[in-house]
């Protein structure tokens, strides 16, 4: 901006740019911020900055903390660490998380993607205009629901609701990988746990669900009803298709959610460390984030060390799906922009 | 298509409205189903809200009282009929109060960042990770608190406003979010009129654009607090427990609703001996619903008072 500072004829500027356009309208570029204005810009755009310095430092001082972790032999682990002496190394010991948690986040979002879909649609295409806001808000009060309470409603009236239910799928479809085993008597199995998460991150995915769908063009519906589509049909045939990436980008985000969610599955599970598929039976699975949260309190430094390493995993897992579910959300934006 | 040869063919033809109605019935079955299901989908998705809200209520209600709300848990052991949330209300207060204080400045100049100056590559990174940044697993956020403080500080430090800058990673994404939407409702015209009358860019931005999205920041910035405030696995590792009462935010160990919840939770049944009849072998229970019905109480009014604060004091919109 403070480039030219007088204005002069095109072509002689010093920079030797050809620029004709900025000599037409010379005035408006010599205006130069002073004082406050140039100090308010400065501690704005530092603002904006400094958010990514926050991520950036989240990463960096997870790193720092995990390194006594990571470079640790893993005799000292098993030896120093008192929750690790079952496992034989740093990896045998995040590897079962990490798949306690994959496995926990995957089953809930396959309860809850089906669920929020319909909500969704429900809320846009088939309930009274006039009720839809309110219902939306109902809906959204589930995400305003501390997650210690989830935990507690989980563990104290779910888990024991639920239990007869896990013991008749056991009976029924005991044969399945997934349901068999003994049925644990308290139900707080991974089963439960993922009950309680597709309940959390219901509302996430229905909202982002909803906005896709409302924004669907209203001539492609009116044509396809035209047509002589009933409304399932026109749903299937415009809705759908239309709002298809931002259901998986939502989807991506409830999996973020569900993936690190602590207390709920804290509360309610029995952990273990096992590659196990067996859902109704006690103490197979633990998450990363539950397990950080048992163990952090009474974790000595090297203890902390570990579990921080942990964190990192759960961290760059999230990180990951987050980034993918939200270029799919911007690419959208630009897209539907610009048609 | 069978619709139209009928109506030409036919000699007792019904009129064209009733066929254009008519559909193949299994057509008009799926139709049906379709809709029968994705109602009960609803239906389904507010079982647990109820019963979430019901089962807080019936079991909170009973020990909500103004000595519960009014005593802390110093000197209680066992199924002692005592003990209270005092001590974690102040915690929760001043730890969120904190992390306000620290978010707030940071979320709205970055919305202002966004909203005023923001063009070209700083502005579509920041975007894209303030959006990055909501997904942040809350625990991770506590890890991140805790490892600063660590390095900053030594090993092992336990306070308050560890917890509030565990909080603030949380809230500030949520922050810039709200913001920046409201500051964007600021029409364009407001602000080219304070520039034509030659008020510099930074009072136009304090001056007009704060003044007219007041309501609707302010709005945000409660609901930002509301989503933070039942936050417990950040403060579980950053802040402890803790029994008494602790108003410093900058030493020792505090108790925060949340935490306190999950606390009497893990302590589980207290071994009561028969002949003792003051004792209550479910009082941790007792005092876990209780203290989550105060927070459940807390974030309803923090998104009521929201909602009010948009209805009331929304700038109003010019056609």
């Amino acid at each position: 901006m403070t480039a030219t500072t007088s204005p002069a004829p095109a072509g002689t500027d010093p920079g030797g740019l050809p620029d004709a356009r900025r000599s037409a309208r010379p005035r408006r570029h010599k205006v130069v911020e002073r004082g406050a204005s140039r100090v308010f810009r400065w501690v704005s755009t530092g603002s904006g900055a400094l958010i990514l310095v926050v991520l950036a430092a989240v990463a960096v001082f997870l790193v720092v903390k995990a390194v006594p972790a990571l470079t640790s032999s893993s005799d000292e682990l098993v030896s120093g660490v008192a929750f690790m002496r079952h496992s034989s190394s740093l990896a045998g010991y995040v590897g079962p998380l990490v798949f306690g948690t994959v496995l926990a986040a995957a089953l809930a979002l396959l309860l809850a993607v089906p669920v929020a879909i319909a909500i969704a649609l429900f809320i846009s295409h088939y309930a009274p205009r006039r009720l839809a806001q309110g219902l939306g808000y109902a809906v959204d009060l589930l995400a305003a629901v501390p997650s210690v309470v989830y935990g507690l409603w989980g563990a104290m009236v779910l888990a024991p609701f639920v239990q007869p239910v896990w013991g008749w799928l056991n009976e029924l479809l005991g044969w399945v990988p997934l349901f068999g085993g003994t049925v644990s008597p308290t139900g707080r199995v991974l089963a439960t746990v993922a009950v309680v998460l597709a309940v959390m991150i219901l509302p996430i995915i229905t909202a982002v669900s909803r906005e896709v769908f409302l924004q669907t063009p209203r001539l492609h519906e009116e044509a396809a009803l035209a047509l002589g589509a009933t409304r399932w049909e026109m749903i299937r045939l415009t809705v759908l298709p239309f709002g298809r990436s931002g259901v998986v980008s939502a989807a991506m985000l409830g999996l973020g959610r569900a993936l690190g969610e602590t207390m709920a599955v804290l509360m309610i599970l029995s952990q273990g460390f096992l590659y196990s598929f067996l859902l109704l039976v006690a103490g197979q699975q633990q998450t990363i984030a539950a397990n950080i949260a048992a163990q952090f309190p009474e974790a000595s430094d090297l203890g902390m060390s570990v579990l921080i390493a942990t964190g990192l995993a759960l961290f760059v897992i999230t990180l990951v799906v987050n980034m993918a579910a939200r270029a799919i959300v911007a690419r959208r934006k630009d897209f539907s922009g610009a048609s | 298509m069978a619709t139209t040869t009928v109506s030409s063919a036919g000699p007792a033809a019904p009129d064209l409205a009733t066929l254009l109605r008519q559909v193949d019935p299994r057509r008009r079955r799926k139709d049906v189903l379709m809709r029968v299901l994705i109602t009960a989908a609803f239906a389904l998705a507010m079982i647990p809200l109820v019963s979430v809200a019901w089962t807080v209520v019936a079991h909170g209600i009973e020990r909500f009282d103004a000595y519960f709300l009014t005593h802390s848990m110093r000197g209680v052991f066992g199924g002692m009929d005592a003990g209270g949330i005092y001590h974690a209300i102040v915690g929760t207060v001043e730890i969120t109060l904190f992390a306000t204080l620290i978010s707030v400045p940071v979320g709205l100049l970055t919305a202002i960042y966004l909203v005023e100056y923001g063009r070209g590559h700083l502005a579509r990174a920041v975007t894209f990770f303030v959006d990055v940044m909501t997904g942040i697993p809350s625990i991770v956020a506590g890890l991140f608190a805790y490892a600063l403080f660590a390095v900053l500080l030594g090993p092992g430090i336990r306070m308050g406003a560890v917890g509030s800058v565990a909080l603030s990673v949380l809230m500030i994404p949520v922050v810039v979010r709200s913001c920046e939407e409201m500051l964007r409702l600021v029409p364009d015209e407001l602000r080219e009129a304070a520039l034509a009358l030659g008020v510099p860019r930074w009072l136009v931005v304090v001056k007009v654009v704060l003044r007219t999205a007041v309501a609707g920041i302010v709005t945000g910035v409660m609901i930002a607090i509301a989503r933070i405030i039942g936050e417990t696995a950040p403060l579980l590792i950053t802040v402890g427990v803790a029994d008494s009462i602790n108003f410093n935010l900058f030493e020792g160990r505090m108790m925060t609703l949340p935490v306190y919840v999950y606390r009497q939770f893990q302590q589980g049944l207290v071994p009561c001996s028969p002949d003792d009849a003051s004792c209550i072998a479910t009082i941790t229970y007792d005092r876990a619903w209780s203290a989550a019905l105060t927070l459940i109480l807390i974030v309803m009014l923090l998104n009521l008072v929201a909602r009010l604060v948009t209805r009331f004091f929304a700038p109003k919109t010019i056609g």
